[in-house]
């Protein structure tokens, strides 16, 4: 197929991984933080791992939209799905996530919540029209990629006057969790934890553009490549970064030409801006706290925010104990390390989030990995 | 009784399951004369067949389905040669089905004849007759307009022994066709994804395609259908059944652009697809250039290639080896790709 298969040409991949292994520095490390999900299932997917000198290692970031939601906020939104006059929608993956006491979306449509899973935001719009008795919540979840269509939406509602709708929102944003890895005391002060590079996002960047990585590659000294999800993209921006790294560069690279530039989707950015605006902190798994890491909506659209009209109180929930989600969404744990991989937590029964989405490193390893490690579950 | 159904406006009624005269009307004008065969004309409590040679295989499956009508088949269709397929996985030759129907009351006459005609068409192209049924109604709001259970009968021959638990490090895999066909059709019609719609669906009755395979590959191990949860399913299956493991080459595996295409845009795997008229054989490696010659010479096996190998492994895995050159587990799908498409 045109436009996909010029990706995964595995004669260029090993080509590729050749030139890589003759210029990676046998006497240093290259540690290399992808920072989206997508990257993170390319690499497990297409066993890029094997194909690249084992001085060169992957370690994975937060960039899974749905694991970084904290229990808290689940816990929020199995609140109003229980409630006998709302529908909630959300996005598949949601609502298998794990909640307090072993709850999740999923659970509570068996117990007669009206959950939907929608593959559009203006899917929720659509069953507004259509149950005008009943509350409509989207439960909007994601980064920069799926806050346009949440924003059009809300337009859209605005435009029709579709007083049933509301939006819950959690929509992230990239550059403040990079900086919150990259502040992050294992790394700064005590430098438990190597990190060389970053692979950039793709999609994300096609919506704000490369710019705003310019500060971290600056700053903190650190050489982002903006990287396609194809599995010969990911090896081009490994090869571009071991380059930067052996030359002592810390530039932004875009590697990911065909969709990104420096400035970004304008229109949907203005689209963002006139519908959302900073929070001052929010919470994210495995990061905490994160000041000014996520949206919510502007004050002209308050009739259509959630919190607002359900009144609801976010409290912060621990994660399960033993789960080392937090650990690996900051990159200081692979997944094989956690000791419930693939014993108690697996995709049918995740404990932590990290094994809910297929974008999820827990996931990505036990689907397409697991031969690897050889650890069948019984 | 003075009126006849209304075929065009009218609607399943409570006492379209009452047992009254009003079920009795809605059998012989609606379900007879689709499904015309002696046993079902009798219209007594069951069916008299007679004992064939051999041993029974009998199987049965309920279809729950949206869309009811889909590119390629619908409803009707679906029930027949999902339950036709699964008692020649059996290595099982058809001959005699069963349906009940669990209708929704308010759902349209008019669809129902569709569905009746639609079934009645594939279980005579099949050659397998309807013998008995049952017609129960569900207040509004207490079903999904249709649901339809159908059973299969059909008759083993001497020396046919499958299962997936005779597959055996060093056989052969063989594919009989394209994947992903009817999940992404269904997928496109409930999503209304027009760019798709040149998708069919690849329901279809695949005994005969077994008969000649039977002929051709008599050592032939195991056939499966792979339906829900598509070929990852279905292997992982088959190797959790033998206690061995299984490398599948993805550059053998065949799949048509269009379902390719649907599957990238979506960020589906298409070896979590539904298919339901595909099925897989296991075979000892002898008897492959064979069996893979009569699934070619065959209309619903042209496409077939053989795909993998049967290995030694203790973790029985599923394994890929990628087109790009890597190594992957093929894992089980979870929790759901699609919700409820089959």
């Amino acid at each position: 197929m045109k436009f996909v298969d010029e990706f995964r040409d595995g004669e260029l991949a090993r080509g590729l991984a050749a030139t890589i292994a003759a210029e990676a520095d046998p006497a240093r490390d290259y540690t290399l933080m992808e920072f989206c999900g997508g990257h993170t299932h390319a690499i497990t997917r297409y066993g890029l791992g094997d194909l690249l000198p084992r001085n060169i290692r992957f370690i994975h970031g937060p960039g899974c939209p749905v694991c970084v939601l904290p229990v808290g906020r689940i816990d929020n939104a199995i609140e109003l799905a229980r409630r006998p006059d709302v529908i909630l929608c959300s996005y598949g993956d949601v609502l298998r996530v794990p909640a307090s006491n072993r709850a999740s979306l999923q659970r509570a449509r068996a117990e007669g919540a009206d959950v939907r899973i929608i593959w559009s935001s203006l899917d929720a719009l659509r069953i507004a029209r259509e149950n005008p008795d009943r509350e409509v919540v989207f439960l909007a979840i994601g980064f920069e990629t799926t806050t346009p269509p949440t924003a059009v939406a809300l337009q859209q509602a605005r435009t029709e006057g579709l007083d049933n709708f509301t939006v819950f929102c959690n929509h992230v944003l990239t550059p403040a969790a990079i900086q919150n890895i990259l502040e992050s005391p294992q790394l700064r002060e005590l430098g438990s934890v190597p990190l060389d590079g970053f692979i950039g996002p793709s999609h994300v960047s096609a919506i704000i553009g490369s710019r705003p990585y310019e500060y971290f590659a600056e700053e903190y000294q650190k050489p982002v490549v903006i990287a396609g999800f194809e599995p010969l993209d990911v090896l081009q921006a490994v090869l571009m970064l071991v380059r930067q790294m052996n030359t002592g560069r810390f530039e932004v690279e875009n590697q990911y030409t065909r969709a990104v530039t420096r400035e970004g989707n304008l229109k949907a950015q203005r689209l963002v801006a006139e519908v959302f605006e900073l929070r001052e902190s929010f919470e994210w798994r495995g990061l905490g706290e994160v000041p000014y890491s996520a949206l919510r909506l502007r004050p002209d659209y308050e009739r259509f925010d959630a919190e607002r009209r359900f009144g609801i109180e976010y409290h912060a929930v621990p994660d399960a104990r033993s789960c080392d989600c937090g650990a690996i969404l900051r990159g200081l744990k692979h997944p094989v390390e956690c000791k419930l991989f693939a014993t108690a937590c697996t995709p049918e029964s995740p404990i932590g989030s990290c094994m809910v989405s297929s974008e999820g490193a827990c996931s990505a390893y036990y689907s397409y990995g697991r031969h690897r490690t050889s650890e069948r579950p019984a | 009784m003075s009126h006849r159904l209304d075929l065009k406006q009218g609607r399943v009624e409570m006492a379209h399951g009452g047992g009254g005269r009003a079920m009795a009307q809605l059998i012989r004008e609606l379900f007879l004369p689709f499904m015309e065969n002696p046993a079902l004309r009798a219209g007594n409590d069951g069916a008299l067949l007679a004992r064939p040679e051999g041993r029974l295989v009998v199987s049965t499956d309920c279809h729950v389905i949206t869309p009811l009508f889909f590119p390629g088949g619908d409803i009707g269709s679906l029930s027949v040669h999902g339950t036709l397929n699964d008692v020649a996985m059996m290595g099982g030759y058809p001959i005699a089905l069963t349906a009940g129907f669990v209708l929704e009351e308010g759902f349209p006459l008019a669809d129902l004849a569709r569905i009746a005609r639609s079934m009645g068409e594939a279980a005579c192209a099949a050659g397998v007759p309807i013998v008995t049924g049952d017609t129960k109604v569900v207040e509004r709001g207490k079903g999904d307009g249709i649901y339809i259970n159908t059973t299969g009968i059909g008759v083993v021959a001497e020396g046919v022994e499958l299962g997936g638990e005779r597959a055996r490090p060093g056989d052969h895999l063989l594919l009989s066709g394209t994947l992903g066909d009817h999940g992404i059709a269904i997928l496109a019609q409930r999503e209304n994804l027009t760019f798709a719609s040149d998708i069919r669906s690849d329901s279809a009755a695949l005994h005969g395609l077994v008969a000649t395979m039977l002929d051709a590959a008599p050592g032939l191990r195991c056939l499966r259908d792979p339906t829900r949860g598509g070929l990852a399913a279905t292997l992982n299956e088959i190797t959790a059944q033998a206690g061995v493991g299984v490398l599948i080459r993805e550059a053998a595996i065949p799949l048509r652009a269009p379902v390719k295409a649907v599957c990238e845009l979506l960020g589906l795997d298409p070896l979590n697809i539904a298919n339901e008229g595909k099925l897989l054989a296991v075979c000892p490696p002898g008897e492959s250039a064979r069996l893979l010659d009569a699934m070619c010479a065959h209309p619903l096996g042209r496409d077939a290639a053989l795909i993998g190998e049967f290995i030694a492994d203790e973790h029985h895995f599923v394994q890929m080896e990628t087109s790009f050159g890597s190594r992957r587990t093929v894992d089980w799908l979870a929790g759901e790709q699609l919700p409820r498409i089959c």
